[in-house]
């Protein structure tokens, strides 16, 4: 099969990219390199749909970042994606007024509301802000979601409305030949596509190399981060940020859209970009600077520790049609507001997409919306019980809870492993319905979930994979 | 539905809460999250359960059995596979299986004992990566105990609590090679006959104020650095080793399991991250109870069971009083914690038992050649000498009821 | 001469053991419980070895009902290697008699099915 459009990469900027193509009549597929999507960048990142202030007038990062903010909480509540409008703050001391008015000016010309709060109106809105806090820019449209759910709604949103997703299919060489790309992965199998689309985060610098087309330069950043029990959730309402600085937006504190809390993320210059390894020096120096902003900082919470890799091409996204490569469009640099912005670069791309091929009319879309978070979560509210009830009745497997910490049943479980893109590892599992995110951290329900993958999957338990390959939990001796 | 005792969790603390509430002619439900009773004892394959309780020595899953038989052959109702959602300080659970779905109960009182959980990587703050090949002690010792599944080859365990101990053994018995128990205190939270039983008998060396500053592989664990640490706990840069292993186990430390109440009234001690409770291990909210390691990490079943069957006995006796009786209560005597004392149970009394009171607690340190004392009122109601006290064993004393004044402190010194 | 660490209580005494001419002196103890155990280490150390055995898809727990010499902790678990039993099998039933000649035997410490 030769399709229309081949995307490379199957973070949000690729499956947002996807689920935009999936819309129109035109064969769209997707590589991964991993047994999942969203695994890189993607799911290690702050999750905060930023207002848009900050970012440089007539940029793409300005246009793509307003645009998306505004996008959000629609596109969200179709794809059943949760999603908080949370507000955020950037928290200045005494001798800040100046910089806080320069980023409320640019706001103005970006055209996001903000507005400047003296020291009383912080406290009104967070108590727990700094004592030392004196002006903060408050941006009531930002917000938080989380980032993992987005990338995993949008391929499933694709898949079944008729996109292919492969996974395990690292891109290694690319060539053109009667106008037709053939994409072989480094497994060999062969993909045939008439037009790419290089979305391979922090390897689009290797994916345009191969095809030929504009060469590009990455860096990289480590960004560390610190996640805390949900009890912290209780001290804090809005994503709050330090004065940003040349480094980035600086080391913040927000409550996430799924109940935690979350400290960082350092921001520290790398080579590799693909080595996840936390520092201690890192996680001390998020311990030095939360404190700043924040006064209920609470590190005997904290029930993991994690980093990710932002990858930055100088000042702005890149986001082009090749002049070099025919039919070929490079996403790259993608770092912050990379998150917010993917839902509108996934338009534009759309637009780039087609002038090269003709893509019609929007075509009638199937939602594949995940259940309302099982519910049984949500008995605390009265009201769903008799639901929850029902679907026990029709399947006695949701009544049956494995994450204790998430409260999460086997029928989730089973419903996320054969979910449009099928869950195949533990981690796969526990982005999708959470079990294992908890404060147990997997000590509990580890045991259970692997029962259940290798069950469903009809695999032995000595098969299953934590993430990647490689990554086996429990060895077969025999 | 309406029964007189609720007790959430079926492990030894609930099955000997139970049977006491049962003896007392209580109408009694157990909630047990697993399919059968038993709790953690039914992965602790190993033997040295009992000793106290039975008079003899049997496996984890012979002690839960004999008391699960008497809970089956009870009138008790068993819920298995049921999960509590919530508890409300009225005392109405709220709980979920897959045969009734959502459902309430009204208790007239509930008993605790859902036990503890483990301290993970993440709440260590580990550096490095994330590869598999890192699981709690506990995690692994089900893996391997219930399910028959091996972790890895080459292990490194972090903390010589005795969990880690007892799977330095099993995995050494179970093929895998054991290279080191690495300990950031100067001693071992574990029993002396662990250290002896599990590492001596095996060769494992157990590497006091040592830890791990980082652990590296990409997707399985390739090996962990480690360091000497200084009078702050703190690694010593220059002394930082790596060893390769694929397996880390993690035994750093249980938490009581009490986040099912974190939204209840309950008043917790900073030092047990549990329940005040009074002899009766009645916590402050009236009819709420709770035994066994939700309410301080044992080293000895038998004193878990003990536990239950004291919280149980009182349960029941709470269920039988009127809210007259309820009302009326004691001059309490508060039981402080003083130097040298980590934490004492019970934290109050409310009626000393004629027959005397037992008071359990831990120590911060390791003392030699001391004393442990009781003042009650400026006076000391309690004397005894001890040759050796560690900060891993709950201790036990005994006292007369007599002499017992409103403010009593137990404390710990060296001997003159 | 060996040094063996008492575990009668969480002093844990390390104790002197030599075998002169078939008496044994201990040294280093501070109470005589240590000497009666130093003795016993000394002249036949024994230890219960747990375990699992494979039965259909599980495994059930087993121990030996007595002490098995120390120093054949691993020839007795080699004769539980490839061992695959038939369900049911109920706690306390005799899994190996007579383990290595030993007199004792692994017996079931769990029940399958449960």
């Amino acid at each position: 099969m030769i399709y229309d459009f081949l995307v490379i990469g199957g973070g949000v900027i690729g499956t947002a990219v996807l689920y935009e193509l999936s819309h129109y009549d035109v064969s769209c597929a997707l590589l991964e390199k991993e047994n999942d999507v969203g695994t890189a960048c993607s799911s290690r990142n702050s999750g905060i749909v930023h207002a848009g202030y900050d970012c440089k007038p007539g940029t793409f990062k300005a246009r793509f970042n307003v645009r998306g903010s505004r996008i959000f909480p629609e596109l969200c509540a179709e794809l059943g994606v949760l999603y908080k409008k949370t507000g955020s703050m950037v928290i200045g001391g005494a001798d800040s007024l100046a910089d806080i008015q320069a980023l409320h000016e640019r706001g103005k010309i970006n055209g996001v509301y903000t507005e400047i709060l003296s020291r009383n109106q912080i406290a009104e809105r967070e108590p727990n802000v700094s004592r030392d806090a004196e002006y903060a820019l408050y941006a009531p449209d930002a917000g938080v979601v989380t980032p993992y759910k987005l990338v995993i709604a949008y391929a499933d949103n694709a898949v079944i409305n008729g996109a292919d997703i492969f996974l395990n299919a690292e891109a290694d060489r690319i060539s053109r030949d009667s106008g037709v790309y053939t994409v072989t992965a480094a497994d060999g199998r062969v993909f045939f596509a008439k037009s790419l689309i290089n979305a391979a985060g922090y390897a689009a610098c290797k994916i345009n190399q191969a095809a030929n087309a504009e060469e590009i330069r990455q860096d990289y950043a480590l960004g560390e981060y610190f996640l805390l029990d949900k009890r912290e959730s209780k001290n804090i309402n809005t994503v709050l940020f330090p004065l940003p600085d040349s480094r980035g937006k600086g080391i913040l504190v927000a409550p996430t859209a799924e109940g935690n809390v979350l400290y960082g993320p350092t921001s520290t210059p790398v080579t590799v970009p693909d080595d996840y390894a936390v520092t201690a020096e890192g996680l001390k120096n998020i311990r030095d600077s939360v404190g700043r902003i924040y006064e209920k900082a609470n590190f005997a919470s904290v029930i993991k520790t994690f980093a990710g890799v932002r990858t930055v091409a100088g000042l702005d996204f890149i986001i082009e049609k090749s002049k070099k490569a025919e039919n070929y469009i490079t996403i790259a640099g993608i770092c912050s507001p990379g998150l917010t912005a993917a839902p509108a670069i996934a338009e534009y791309v759309g637009e780039l997409a087609s002038e090269i091929t003709a893509l019609g009319s929007r075509k009638k879309y199937v939602n594949y919306k995940e259940e309302e978070a099982s519910g049984i979560a949500a008995v605390r509210r009265q009201d769903s019980v008799e639901k929850i009830n029902e679907r026990i009745r029709q399947n006695p497997r949701y009544g049956h809870i494995v994450c204790r910490c998430e409260t999460v049943s086997e029928g989730e479980i089973i419903k996320a492993i054969h979910s449009p893109l099928t869950a195949t590892t533990v981690d796969a599992v526990k982005r999708r319905v959470r079990a294992g995110m908890g404060r147990c951290q997997g000590g509990f329900c580890t045991p259970k979930v692997i029962e259940i993958l290798a069950r469903e999957l009809n695999i032995e338990e000595s098969e299953i994979l934590k993430n990647r390959k490689g990554s086996k939990i429990v060895i077969d001796l025999s | 539905m309406y029964t007189d005792i609720a007790v959430i969790g079926g492990g030894p603390a609930g099955m000997a809460a139970a049977l006491s509430a049962v003896k007392l002619n209580k109408s009694v439900v157990i909630f047990e999250r697993d399919e059968r009773l038993g709790g953690v004892l039914n992965q602790c394959i190993h033997n040295g359960f009992g000793i106290h309780y039975f008079g003899e020595e049997l496996t984890g899953p012979e002690y839960a059995k004999r008391f699960a038989d008497t809970v089956m052959a009870s009138s008790i109702t068993v819920k298995s596979e049921t999960t509590v959602l919530s508890i409300t300080d009225d005392k109405i659970i709220t709980a979920v299986n897959a045969s009734d779905g959502v459902f309430r109960i009204q208790a007239k009182a509930v008993i605790l004992a859902m036990g503890c959980r483990e301290r993970t990587a993440g709440s260590i703050m580990l550096a490095g990566t994330r590869p598999s090949g890192i699981y709690t002690a506990g995690t692994a010792q089900k893996l391997i105990n219930t399910k028959g599944l091996a972790v890895g080859k080459r292990a490194v365990i972090l903390g010589s609590g005795d969990i880690g101990l007892i799977m330095a053994r099993r995995l050494t018995l179970e093929g895998a090679a054991v290279l080191a128990v690495l300990e950031l205190m100067p001693y071992s939270s574990g029993l002396k006959r662990n250290i002896v039983q599990c590492l001596d008998d095996f060769g494992i060396p157990l590497l006091c104020n040592r830890t791990i500053t980082k652990v590296v592989g990409k997707d399985r664990l390739e090996g962990v650095y480690y360091a000497e640490t200084d009078k702050n706990l703190k690694p010593i840069k220059e002394t930082e080793r790596f060893l390769e292993c694929d397996t880390l186990l993690l035994s750093v430390g249980l938490i009581p399991e009490l986040d099912l109440i974190a939204d209840n009234d309950i008043r917790i001690n900073p030092a047990t991250n549990s329940a005040y409770v009074d002899e009766g291990r009645m916590t402050s909210v009236d009819g709420i109870f709770a035994a066994g390691n939700v309410l301080h990490v044992h080293n000895l079943v038998d004193n878990v069971s003990e536990e239950g069957h004291i919280a149980g006995a009182s349960a029941a006796l709470y269920a039988d009083m009127t809210d007259a009786q309820r009302a009326q209560r004691a001059d309490r005597i508060n039981i402080r914690a003083g130097d040298g004392i980590k934490y004492v149970i019970p934290n109050y009394i409310n009626t000393p038992s004629k027959s005397g009171v037992d008071l359990y607690f831990k120590v911060k340190d390791v003392y030699k050649d001391c004393e442990v004392c009781v003042l009650s009122d400026g006076e000391t109601i309690y004397k005894k000498n001890r040759r050796i006290l560690t900060p891993g064993e709950t201790e036990k004393i005994r006292l007369d009821g007599k002499g017992l004044n409103k403010d009593t402190e137990v404390f710990v010194r060296e001997r003159k | 001469m060996a040094k063996i660490t008492c575990i009668v209580c969480p002093t844990g005494c390390v104790m002197n053991v030599e075998d002169i001419d078939g008496r044994i002196s201990v040294d280093g103890n501070k109470c005589p419980n240590g000497a009666e155990y130093a003795v016993v280490e000394m002249t036949a150390p024994k230890r219960v070895i747990t375990s699992l055995v494979k039965i259909g898809h599980g495994v059930v727990p087993v121990k030996t009902n007595g002490g098995i010499d120390k120093n054949k902790i691993f020839d007795a678990l080699a004769v539980l290697k490839g061992l695959v039993l038939t369900a049911p099998i109920i706690t306390g039933d005799v899994i190996v008699k007579n383990v290595l000649g030993s007199g004792v035997d692994f017996v079931a410490t769990g029940s399958f099915p449960e």
